[in-house]
């Protein structure tokens, strides 16, 4: 057993604030009355609805689709009836269309929902084909459709697929404790992914903070040639699919690049636990674990949540708020996304809610930069924060450019270790925008 | 709640470490210097360095209000350049002499560029440079010897260069800082052991003072042969410098190539003007010609990008 502990150059460490949830197991969610879910959950192309209101729909069955390659389709997470079809807040900032669905109770389960049979009798297109119609979408928070990314082009052939169990977000501990809890779905699912890719090595990658997953994980994929646990330094950006594929295989993804340009296809440990789930029982993606935590709220919880529960309702069955709220995001703290309202729907990328109180929530004032370099330091992608920034906010953004501002992968690194609390990631976000836009103008 | 709850971009939490503390790192680093420099000079060094300081802080003051500024003397960055310039002086000066260096490096130095973070050269030691200049007597005589007492004419530097004529000290006396100096350079190792805490709290990186110190070392090796090596290396200012001076974030390279580059360079100098300059010592000067170099450093060395350039 190799005791190395694989990692990249650069990088923070943030406070965890783990101990919260990580020995608390995952508990499902209350039922909800109202579901809200979106048409749109993923990056690509939007559902249409496959409904229309008063239309009586059960569990798992198909709500919305496209023809589109890159899209997903969505199921219903409640069997009642369809109340809503209109424009709804959701959690990426995002107006998308949603279907509203009230729950009769019954929990009703749609025909269409089967077991697969065995991972031996399907094959490889049969499983991508499953994948495709379950609606599965990258559960770490970019919510990028799971077929698509297990259909490289011919011209990009992959040996190795990475399942990312680093959880290097502070706070989650939804994907720690799947590993803890289902082992034996991430195993199936990763099979699953194998087999659809024809790659005989992957790695299941776990940062060290995590030691019983890891030997969890270990114990379990004893059996099956071509699958190693290794352990990850314990550090932010971590869980960065080129960080993870750096880390690991030693390979870089080039600059503007995906993963599958030196071979790689990495998946987060939940989004594998779900493949999983898929094959053995049918249900498509109705459900998902979610780290309920922060400074303002009462209990927190790993809970395994229904799409489209209203984050009110969620943080309500984990006693509600336990001071008056200050911030609300969706996902982890170091890239999550703030809301502005609890009414927004839990979606297949939720993987945390947090809570930060008004204490923690205080955005700091910023003072000069001191040019201390450490945002230059931790750069797991070896930039310039504070120039791209000064660059950027004198609206100069063809000298952000010549600073790389677009390989920016927006960890948001830079802005939490600078001591002068200068917004870097803030206003490199902006370069980004400017220059992306004026590229795709000039085209 | 809508209206409550607070909207900003992501990171949504940030590292407790601000200017503040770094700059209390310092302090802190510095304190035993100063002790050693009261036990070794007598009381004058305490009100020289406090002279200095409050100078510092309220040269800043005044200025920001003149200007219209936010007020930032608590960010102790002020307080630092006060204790440097003193650490810069003979230990007899009088009192107006660190309020005037002080004074000109807050308000000249650092104020008139933008403040904090805008300053282009060391404040402390552009402070020193202009106190050398006006009253060249004050900063050049009036050395104390710890050992005899009295004031003494010549420091190890200025016997080694022969402008100055008596006895090398023991190089024990030199490392511990029994050894006639300007305040804060006296004793090497104890301004070791505060660079060696400001690494270990990652206030600076090591990179600075180990290839400043190293390239002095070398060339002193090569120039004056092994003897002469240690105090060339003991000697002048040089761990004050490497740790202290040249680490100062602001006026040296952001990247650690350029840090290497900027450390061998302000070596160099400093052996040249030992050897051949009108000085001594030549760590502030080369420092302060470091300094104006920092920007084109910064620009030519810069990280490779992960998965290389476009």
């Amino acid at each position: 057993m190799s005791a190395k502990v694989f990692t990249f150059r650069g990088g923070i460490h943030p406070p965890h604030h783990k101990t919260k949830t990580e020995n608390v197991a995952i508990e499902n969610a209350l039922e909800p009355n109202i579901v809200v879910i979106p048409l749109s959950q993923h990056i690509g192309a939007p559902c249409d609805s496959l409904v229309t209101v008063g239309e009586k729909v059960k569990v798992g069955q198909k709500i919305g689709e496209s023809k589109a390659f890159v899209s997903s389709p969505v199921h219903s997470s409640v069997s009642g009836t369809v109340k809503k079809i209109d424009v709804h807040q959701i959690t990426t900032g995002a107006k998308v269309s949603c279907i509203t669905i009230e729950s009769d109770g019954l929990f009703e389960i749609h025909e269409s929902v089967r077991p697969k049979g065995k991972l031996e009798d399907l094959s490889k297109e049969e499983v991508l084909a499953i994948i495709k119609e379950a609606g599965l979408t990258g559960m770490g928070g970019a919510g990028f459709p799971t077929h698509v990314k297990l259909s490289p082009p011919k011209d990009k052939p992959i040996d190795t697929i990475i399942v990312n169990g680093a959880e290097c977000e502070p706070f989650l501990t939804a994907d720690h404790r799947i590993m803890l809890e289902k082992p034996d779905l991430v195993l199936l699912g990763l099979r699953a992914i194998m087999k659809a890719v024809g790659v005989n090595k992957s790695y299941v990658a776990i940062e060290k903070n995590k030691p019983d997953a890891i030997e969890v994980m270990k114990k379990i994929v004893a059996d099956y040639e071509g699958i190693e646990v290794v352990s990850l330094e314990t550090k932010y950006p971590q869980g960065d699919e080129k960080r993870i594929i750096n880390a690991i295989t030693g390979r870089e993804v080039p600059s503007g690049g995906l993963p599958m340009d030196v071979g790689c296809i990495v998946d987060n440990v939940g989004t594998v636990a779900t493949i999983g789930n898929v094959i053995a029982t049918g249900m498509p993606v109705i459900q998902r674990v979610t780290t309920v935590t922060g400074s303002a709220i009462q209990n927190p919880k790993n809970l395994y949540i229904r799409i489209g529960t209203l984050f009110k309702d969620v943080i309500e069955q984990c006693g509600g708020y336990s001071e008056e709220p200050g911030k609300l995001i969706n996902g982890g703290p170091m890239m999550g996304i703030a809301q502005y309202t609890d009414e927004v729907p839990v979606i297949k990328g939720t993987s945390g809610i947090l809570v930060l109180n008004k204490k923690d929530a205080e955005v700091p004032e910023p003072s000069n930069c001191i040019r201390c370099g450490k945002c230059v330091s931790i750069c797991p992608v070896n930039l310039q924060p504070y120039m791209i920034s000064r660059q950027a906010i004198l609206n100069n953004f063809e000298e952000a450019d010549k600073f790389h501002a677009t390989d920016c992968i927006e960890c948001g690194s830079c802005s939490f270790i600078c001591p002068a609390k200068r917004p870097l990631v803030e206003t490199i976000r902006v370069a980004k925008k400017e220059i992306l836009t004026k590229r795709k103008k000039a085209k | 709640m809508e209206n409550k709850l607070i909207g900003s971009s992501s990171p949504h939490i940030r590292t407790d470490e601000t200017t503040q503390k770094l700059m209390l790192d310092v302090v802190i680093a510095l304190l035993p210097a100063l002790v050693a420099s009261i036990f070794y000079f007598g009381f004058n060094s305490l009100i020289l360095v406090i002279a200095s300081v409050v100078s510092a802080v309220v040269t800043e003051y005044i200025c920001q209000r003149i200007m219209k500024k936010p007020i930032t003397v608590t960010d102790l960055s002020a307080v630092v350049t006060g204790i440097l310039l003193a650490f810069n002086i003979p230990p007899t000066a009088p009192w107006w002499i660190p309020v005037l260096g002080s004074a000109f490096a807050i308000a000249i130095a650092k104020q008139i560029f933008g403040g904090i973070g805008f300053n282009f050269i060391n404040p402390a030691l552009a402070g020193r440079a202009f106190l050398m200049a006006s009253w060249n007597p004050h900063l050049t005589t009036g050395w104390i010897d710890p050992v005899t007492d009295a004031v003494s004419s010549a420091t190890p530097l200025s016997i080694i260069k022969g402008s100055a004529t008596g006895e090398l000290p023991s190089l024990f006396d030199m490392l511990v800082g029994n050894i006639p100096g300007v305040l804060g350079e006296t004793s090497a190792l104890l301004l070791l052991a505060g660079g060696i805490y400001l690494i270990y709290r990652g206030v600076i990186k090591w990179i600075i003072p180990v290839f400043y110190i190293g390239t002095v070392a070398i060339l002193a090796l090569f120039v004056d042969g092994g003897s002469m090596m240690l105090y060339h290396v003991l000697g002048g200012g040089l761990m004050l410098g490497a740790f202290f001076m040249a680490t100062d974030y602001v006026t040296c390279p952001i990247t650690d190539r350029g840090k290497v580059i900027y450390a061998i360079g302000a070596g160099i100098l400093t052996m040249i003007i030992r050897k051949i300059g009108g000085y001594p010592e030549g760590v502030s000067y080369s420092i302060l010609l470091m300094n104006i170099l920092t920007p084109l450093i910064d620009k030519y060395v810069t990280p490779k990008l992960f998965g290389g350039a476009k």
